[in-house]
């Protein structure tokens, strides 16, 4: 049994906080230097050289890359041989996140009731996903992620009998409703199977996957492609201004499901798209 | 594809007139200097009759910043999405406010308010946040301190860079960029 002290998930989320929201991450650089060398409106040009800009920006700085610092998104992968000590595992992330928001200068975006509406002053509480795996490590992942693209995300109970194409559909159809509001280029995680409450979370767990690394799956990759193709056909462009950049990532994840049920969530990602993961 | 001629940039100081307005078109990009306001949802719901500055020929840039660091003017100042602030826009473009800044898009209402009382709409890149803090020069909070990052803000701005959203005419980038761009 490894004994690991509660100080210790503090500091890193803590630190994961503010290395998110300050340091775009490389794939994700890399799919909008790749996006400017291939669309077509100046329009758009100037915008994603302006992304690309604001990274450099943010990083020498150490300036948070968007003003929505976003609400934290923790997901844990913790070794069932380790026990923790001295503290809590959710009381010691939530204290990670209030000391990150603050220490690292970031905007409290988090209501304590969604009703009325007053702001909890420190960003917690944090979203938790816990998984117990093999091991004496804990693996941390904060994934910090604005309101804006969130509340473009769609959920449909699709029929087994449905044809693939009603998924395409939907999912573009997800794309063009977020239009602008969703700050595009936009990351689109798509998760496919499961329950009502699971496929949102495939879909965000899809969101995790680095910028131009496909499935596993040849057949899902190439769907992941194919779709991409779909939303840059809309043309609704950079900030929604026109352009053939519309998403820079399509990431599909899947998951076994019941034999009537065939669940798609579509979870959509502005471009300072912020996750960082840490082991220990 | 071949390189596109990009187009001209223009500057912009407020306070503007009907004449400045009417000579913007969608798709034109600007750099202004001088003086703009900042306010989104809880300050528009307290504005009332009149909001706390004078809106003849102003700016009013959608936006609430993260925490002043040490030794800063401002922290991270991106826009926020404007779309939510259309019911409150028709009443304040008809007291003479001139620019609306955001993100996102419009509505019917807003889009006929500014044909009517002469105004455009102007979109600021989302997620820019970083980079646009560096043409601040000066922030103050002019009204509703309480409110925290959504207080109402008088900054001093130099060449903040933004497009031609939506002009006076009825012109649209988001539906004509869509148009030109779209493939069937």
């Amino acid at each position: 049994m490894r004994e690991i002290v509660a100080k210790k998930i503090i500091g890193t989320v803590k630190n994961l906080c503010i290395e998110a929201n300050t340091n775009l991450s490389e794939d994700v650089v890399e799919a909008l230097n790749k996006a400017l060398s291939k669309e077509g409106s100046p329009i758009g040009r100037e915008i994603l050289r302006q992304l690309i800009t604001n990274a450099k920006v943010a990083w020498r700085d150490k300036l948070p890359l968007c003003q929505d610092t976003g609400i934290a998104i923790v997901f844990v992968e913790i070794g069932q041989d380790v026990r923790i000590i001295e503290g809590t595992l959710e009381e010691a992330i939530n204290e990670g996140v209030s000391r990150g928001y603050h220490e690292g200068f970031l905007r409290k975006s988090m209501v304590a009731d969604p009703l009325k509406r007053k702001n909890t002053e420190d960003n917690t509480p944090a979203i938790i996903h816990v998984r117990i795996v093999p091991g004496e490590n804990i693996k941390i992942g904060v994934l910090t992620k604005g309101g804006g693209a969130e509340n473009c995300s769609a959920i449909r109970m699709f029929s087994p009998n449905s044809p693939k194409e009603e998924i395409d559909d939907f999912v573009v159809d997800t794309v063009e409703k977020a239009g602008p509001n969703a700050c595009p280029p936009i990351l689109v995680g798509i998760g496919i199977g499961g329950t009502f409450d699971y496929a949102p979370l495939l879909a965000k767990k899809a969101l995790l996957r680095p910028a131009g690394r496909h499935h596993s799956e040849k057949d899902t990759a190439e769907w992941e492609k194919e779709l991409l193709e779909k939303i840059n056909k809309t043309g609704i462009g950079p900030m929604g201004l026109g352009g053939r950049t519309t998403a820079l990532v399509v990431n599909i994840e899947k998951y076994p499901c019941h034999i009537s049920s065939l669940p798609v969530a579509v979870n959509i990602e502005c471009h300072a798209h912020r996750y960082k993961e840490a082991l220990i | 594809m071949a390189k596109k001629k990009r187009s001209k940039i223009q500057k912009l100081k407020p306070p503007l007139t009907d004449k400045e307005i009417k000579a913007l078109k969608a798709g034109d990009r600007l750099l202004i200097s001088g003086k703009i306001f900042i306010a989104r949802d809880a300050a528009h719901q307290r504005f009332g009759k009149r909001p706390p500055f004078d809106p003849a020929g102003a700016i009013l840039y959608y936006a609430s910043p993260t925490p002043t660091q040490r030794g800063k003017v401002i922290g991270s100042i991106g826009p926020t999405t404007a779309t939510r602030l259309d019911p409150f826009t028709p009443d304040l473009l008809k007291l003479g406010l001139k620019i609306t800044m955001g993100k996102g898009k419009r509505g019917p209402e807003v889009k006929a308010a500014m044909k009517e009382y002469k105004a455009a709409y102007l979109v600021v890149p989302g997620g820019a946040a970083a980079a646009l803090s560096k043409h601040v020069k000066k922030s103050t909070v002019i009204a509703y301190h309480d409110l925290g990052p959504e207080a109402v803000l008088e900054l001093e701005v130099t060449d903040f860079p933004a497009i031609v959203a939506m002009d006076c005419k009825g012109g649209d980038l988001f539906e004509q960029g869509k148009k030109k761009y779209g493939i069937k």
